[in-house]
């Protein structure tokens, strides 16, 4: 099934009647993915778009069988609604959303360990969020959740996990001809919810996927971890790319998690750290695809 | 977000935290007023966005009113340089008057996120003054690290812990305790990025006070904070970058001869790296945003003329789920209207890119179409050195 989504997948949408909400269900619907409604407090009951529009994500669950959330609602709501789709049981939250307060992203993940903790002592599947500020995931020919554009993508072995949006399309561009297994954006906040060790623990588990690329950028300590991890547990070979060499210390390079504070999060250090645990790094974002082709099935 | 120090300052006494009294003023004549009013022996500090002030000759200490005034018509108007300002410095607009105080101890607290658990992080350290990634470099067993839970907010005991690690005893023991636990309902409260107080102060008295403060504030949690954005001082930014802000453009200004221009971050970032191993440097950082909309490239082509360094640029843009025909649409159109003193490379990717090169080729315009970003990047480089 390749990792986390596939066709069976049922997705609602948070934040539906909204312009990007809309946008994009429509676009995820087109692509093949089973968008089976959204929400809209105060809207339930009604129909947009095709899409049966229901007030609560409970009541979508119960009604239209939905086991993911797609959210597209503003930011100062948007912690609320991840912890509402965490309390329906929604096992996939992707929260597209970007500008959430630190403070509501540190709220929702308390909140999250705790449904979850609930969750598995209740013998049922805890909710894994991806995001916040991300792109969404897509398992090509099979669902695209998220901001993607889907035609990019060919199904294949190659799993891509990134930080950056428009970084991980120049990844599946790159590697239009082998395809793609599964790609997944964790987004450019400080506090992701899915991070990179998640994402190469279950391509590391996935059959379909046969070698990984990894994107990293400036800020944080994500890829050092990933590194280390990627040591201890990962067999398949990892082509990373870490974009930001040339970025100015203490200042934030759009996404909120890039930064370089107190000469800590350099791409130097983490290109070092990767290396180190036997990853193919790239000094060029170009270079990626031919990496892989080079690694892949060695 | 950043604040001066006074500002900071102002927001710690609403949290009830203790700091030395103190007066801003922009002239002489109120330095000297508000030392008199502080007792006469005062100390005197430049209010700019960045640390490193006393090395640079931006604290000082004044003995009477009078030479609180001189120091302060000396002190405005300068350009400190400190080592976090950068060779140009920071121009000196206004002066903190600040009562003297007799010092014991010099102590260092700071709170700031730790990505790596998803909570704030309580930093204590003897060694007040110093800054922290230097005692972190030397000796990091000498900085005690208190995460808070940000539901809950700082137990009891993990402030005594806090004050039990600076080593301190009886009064001073007991205010460090209150000190921390509104300091960290300080920085919940105002969603703060950083909280620094360097140094913690305890004075000869036995109180505990925020000798120097430094408060950063989370950027996307600031609709909630209305007084805090009145605090912001276009001043310590840069001209260009404020006015990007206005059109919602990511702008960053950066000492190269190749602007760049790019949607999303990420891809920006790797442009920039781009441009430099083809033997460039980059003018700029700078994100369009998703969207690449005919306005928004125009706006951008402003900013990055703007910039007298800008020899080149490169757009480059992958499309997504916008069609390359209207992306390059809106640059011919933006180019026509801004008018291009310099070679522009274009590198477009995404659904109908071939038409959108075409559109690029027909329109007239001194457009260098590339194919994928290593293209792209030795084309504007060799132009910016005029190779075009």
């Amino acid at each position: 099934m390749a990792i986390w989504a596939d066709k069976n997948t049922r997705v609602i949408v948070q934040g539906i009647t909204g312009r990007e909400g809309t946008f994009h269900a429509i676009q995820c619907r087109d692509y093949g993915t089973q968008v089976v409604g959204g929400v809209t407090p105060g809207k339930g009951g009604t129909t947009h778009e095709g899409f049966a529009v229901f007030n609560s994500v409970r009541e979508a669950r119960e009604k239209a069988a939905a086991n993911c959330s797609l959210i597209f609602v503003p930011p100062p709501f948007a912690a609320d609604a991840v912890m509402e789709a965490a309390d329906a049981g929604m096992e996939l939250i992707i929260c597209i959303t970007e500008g959430i307060p630190v403070n509501d992203m540190v709220k929702a993940h308390d909140y999250l360990r705790k449904s979850n903790a609930r969750r598995v002592a209740a013998g049922e599947t805890p909710s894994r969020l991806i995001g916040p500020n991300c792109p969404g995931i897509i398992t090509p020919g099979e669902a695209k959740i998220g901001i993607m554009p889907g035609h990019i993508h060919r199904p294949g072995p190659i799993g891509i996990v990134s930080r950056s949006g428009t970084l991980t399309y120049e990844a599946v561009g790159q590697t239009r001809e082998i395809g793609q297994s599964t790609a997944v954006g964790i987004g450019g906040d400080p506090l992701p919810g899915t991070n990179f060790i998640d994402c190469l623990e279950a391509f590391e588990a996935d059959p379909k996927t046969e070698a990984i690329i990894m994107i990293g950028e400036i800020g944080g300590s994500a890829e050092e971890e990933a590194a280390a991890f990627v040591k201890a547990n990962v067999k398949k070979p990892v082509v990373a790319f870490i974009a930001g060499q040339t970025a100015p210390p203490g200042r934030r390079m759009g996404h909120a998690g890039a930064i370089i504070s107190g000469g800590k999060g350099t791409a130097a250090e983490k290109m070092a750290a990767l290396q180190a645990a036997g990853i193919h790094v790239v000094k060029a974002p170009s270079e990626m695809g031919a990496k892989v082709r080079e690694v892949w099935g060695k | 977000m950043k604040v001066h120090e006074y500002q900071a300052k102002e927001i710690l006494r609403r949290y009830g935290v203790p700091t030395p009294r103190g007066i801003v003023v922009d002239n002489p004549e109120d330095a000297r007023a508000a030392a008199k009013e502080l007792g006469g022996r005062v100390v005197v500090k430049a209010q700019i966005h960045a640390g490193g002030r006393g090395k640079g000759g931006g604290v000082k200490l004044a003995k009477s009113a009078d030479e609180a005034a001189d120091l302060t018509k000396h002190m405005l108007g300068m350009t400190l340089v400190t080592h976090q300002t950068g060779p140009e410095g920071r121009l000196v607009r206004k002066v903190l008057i600040e009562e003297a105080l007799n010092i014991d101890k010099e102590l260092y607290l700071g709170i700031t996120l730790d990505r790596r658990i998803g909570m704030p992080v309580v930093m204590a350290s003897k060694q007040g003054g110093m800054e922290i990634e230097e005692v972190a470099e030397r000796d990091p067993k000498a900085i005690h690290r208190e995460p808070i839970d940000a539901v809950l907010g700082a137990q009891p005991f993990q402030a005594r812990a806090v004050a039990n690690a600076l080593g301190l005893e009886g009064d001073a023991y007991k205010k460090c305790v209150d000190f921390m636990q509104k300091l960290m309902r300080c920085y919940i409260e105002t969603d703060a990025s950083l909280a620094e107080i360097n140094p913690l102060l305890v004075t000869k008295e036995g109180n505990v006070l925020a000798l120097d403060c430094k408060m950063n504030f989370d950027d996307n949690a600031l609709f909630r904070h209305k007084d805090i954005v009145e605090m912001r001082d276009l001043h310590e930014e840069d001209p260009l970058e404020v006015e990007a802000s206005s059109f919602n453009l990511n702008y960053i200004k950066l000492d190269g001869n190749v602007g760049c221009m790019v949607n999303g971050a990420g891809l920006a970032m790797a442009t920039m790296d781009i441009v430099k191993l083809a033997g460039g440097e980059p003018a700029n950082f700078l994100d369009v945003g998703g969207g690449a909309s005919a306005e928004q490239v125009k706006n951008a082509f402003r900013i990055i003329l703007s910039d007298k360094n800008v020899k080149a640029i490169l757009i480059n843009i992958f499309g997504g789920i916008m069609r390359g025909d209207r992306i390059a649409e809106g640059v011919v159109s933006a180019s026509r209207e801004v008018g291009l003193p310099v070679p522009v490379v274009v590198r477009l990717e995404g659904t109908n890119v071939d038409l959108g090169k075409q559109i690029l080729k027909d329109s007239g315009l001194p457009l260098i179409t590339a194919d994928g970003m290593w293209d792209a990047a030795q084309k504007v480089v060799a132009a910016a050195k005029g190779q075009a």
